[in-house]
């Protein structure tokens, strides 16, 4: 299978390879996918207290496509809100990425990762989806 | 330090193999020079051309230990096994509608089965044990009176396991049953004795054994005498088996390419094995790494292995200086994981993570060290990047976790 060039590039540099603290408060996790299927993708934000996504981890089980999907994803949450960053769509992710049909789930996969890992943060924040995260969290803290 | 290395490294012989530079000298002049037709009987060109078929067709015979009549020239063993499976099939018809095989045969021959079974035939297909191999009691046990063929390849693609073709053909033969035996990836690699073995049909492939793609061959037993119902027609060439104008350059190779086979089979297969003993040596260096299929009962050419936590396209894809393949060539483009491992008991994971090194004649030493201090780095590198790799370290086991499949 021809990769594109930018699968390759992320593939051979991946972007925030490695883990926070899951127990960590101002850290959120999602872990998406199963081995049986050949993807598990564990996607990690750190929020800081504006309610920005300061900084982002991954570690993927998968493909070429499916470890691009999720550095690219990491790259793109940085910086963001909670809600900007759920914007991300897959079709972002795959058109980014020139994926081929048959690798469009591994962008599926990614959208799915980045929403887990925003509702865990919510979750452990008691924070409703989709409101605005740096009000709620002003209010918190 | 000075070093011969070539990159890209080719370790996918199972998938097809170089030309022996001596078959490709002895082709050209069959393109060029004597380009006649086998088929002419009224000049020279044509003598010229039967004359260096009927060559190649004794040594062909040679390797395999039959008699040159039996032989005949197809495309492929694709082709050979679709001749072998749907002539026996329709010629028999009338005694009986039943087929065997194995659930971890090449796809030439499952596919060919589903279409019988699209025409009306019953075919039973068998799993095989945790080593990749064929039970006899379990293959005793599906017989019946209207079988009328059983079908087993020699040596695996994916796994390079060896059947126990002798005792199955002698268990078919008691029967009654006829017996077909693909033997694309087992020529040049284990001896083949057709006087002894009792097999009634079987498969062969040129470009597996360093000869040229395109051409193949089909035995077809005379004593007992075999019968089958042609699938092309016009011309009767091959005896009425196979019509169409013989590839002559390419019938040259396959001959030349099994003469060279027979004469240096016993020498390069030791050498192999000990390369390939040195690669499995460097595989078991590295942490969770299991090796499919039996290592006993196994031509020394393939080592497939899995790494845990690593998923197989990805690990080919970061040893891009190594050509090898997760699995076989034929089905690689899909994405399901490999159907021979999974046959074999392993787990989805597991058949995700694996990789097909297939060794061969211009494998050396030097390839093989490169190829373990190459993939040990690979490994580490994906394993670091892997949320299944921490799961296991951080002592989780994975069979407990609620995956959400998808």
């Amino acid at each position: 299978m021809a990769y594109s060039r930018k699968v390759i590039d992320h593939y051979e540099n991946p972007r925030n390879v490695g883990s926070f603290d899951r127990n960590d408060p101002s850290v959120g996790t999602g872990m998406v996918g199963a081995p049986a299927c050949g993807d598990v993708m564990k996607l990690q934000i750190k929020v800081n207290e504006q309610g920005i996504i300061e900084d982002a981890r991954f570690k993927t089980y998968g493909c070429g496509s499916a470890i691009a999907s999720s550095s690219l994803a990491t790259e793109w949450m940085k910086g963001r809100t909670l809600a900007e960053a759920e914007k991300i769509r897959n079709t972002d992710i795959a058109e980014e990425l020139a994926l081929p049909p048959v690798k469009i789930h591994c962008s599926i996969l990614a959208e799915d990762a980045i929403k887990a890992a925003i509702a865990d943060y919510r979750r452990k924040h008691g924070l409703a989806p989709a409101q605005d995260d740096a009000a709620q969290a002003r209010k918190v803290a | 330090m000075k070093s011969t290395l070539k990159l890209p490294i080719y370790l996918d012989y199972s998938a097809t193999t170089p030309v022996d530079p001596r078959v490709a000298e002895k082709m050209i002049p069959y393109l060029t020079e004597h380009f006649g037709n086998p088929a002419s009987r009224s000049h020279v060109f044509g003598w010229k051309a039967e004359e260096a078929v009927e060559e190649a067709r004794a040594q062909v015979a040679a390797l395999v230990n039959c008699d040159p009549r039996e032989i005949v020239w197809t495309s492929g063993a694709t082709e050979s096994i679709n001749l072998a499976l749907k002539g026996v099939a329709e010629f028999h018809k009338t005694k009986g509608r039943h087929l065997v095989t194995v659930k971890t045969e090449h796809k030439a021959t499952l596919d060919t089965m589903r279409e019988l079974e699209r025409r009306g035939f019953e075919v039973t297909y068998l799993d095989v044990d945790g080593e990749g191999l064929l039970d006899l009691d379990r293959l005793e046990a599906v017989l019946r009176k209207d079988t009328i063929l059983v079908s087993v390849m020699y040596v695996n693609n994916e796994i390079g396991v060896i059947q126990d073709i002798a005792a199955i053909g002698e268990l078919c033969r008691s029967r009654g049953i006829l017996f077909h035996v693909d033997a694309a990836q087992a020529t040049g690699k284990v001896d083949i004795d057709l006087g002894a073995l009792k097999v009634d049909l079987m498969s062969f492939s040129a470009h597996k054994t360093y000869g040229p793609k395109g051409v193949g061959a089909l035995f077809i037993r005379r004593k007992p005498r075999v019968r089958l119902e042609p699938q092309i027609h016009g011309g009767g060439h091959e005896r009425g088996f196979r019509s169409g104008t013989l590839a002559t350059h390419q019938i040259v190779g396959m001959g030349e390419a099994f003469r060279i086979a027979r004469l240096e089979m016993g020498a390069e297969r030791e050498r192999i094995r000990m390369l390939a003993s040195r690669l499995l040596a460097g595989l078991r260096e590295i942490e969770q790494v299991y090796i499919n299929g039996s290592l006993e009962r196994r031509v020394p050419h393939n080592l497939n292995a899995s790494f845990s936590f690593v998923e197989g396209e990805s690990l080919i894809m970061a040893v891009k200086d190594i050509a090898v393949s997760s699995g076989s060539a034929c089905t690689s483009a899909s994405l399901e994981p490999s159907y021979v491992l999974r046959a074999l008991g392993r787990s989805d994971e597991l058949a995700h993570s694996s990789i097909r090194f297939t060794l061969g004649r211009f494998t050396t030493e030097e390839e093989i060290d490169y190829t373990v201090s190459h993939l040990k780095a690979k490994v580490a590198k994906l394993r670091e990047m892997s949320p299944l790799w921490e799961m296991y370290k951080e002592g989780i086991d994975l069979d407990t976790v609620q995956w959400a499949a998808h």
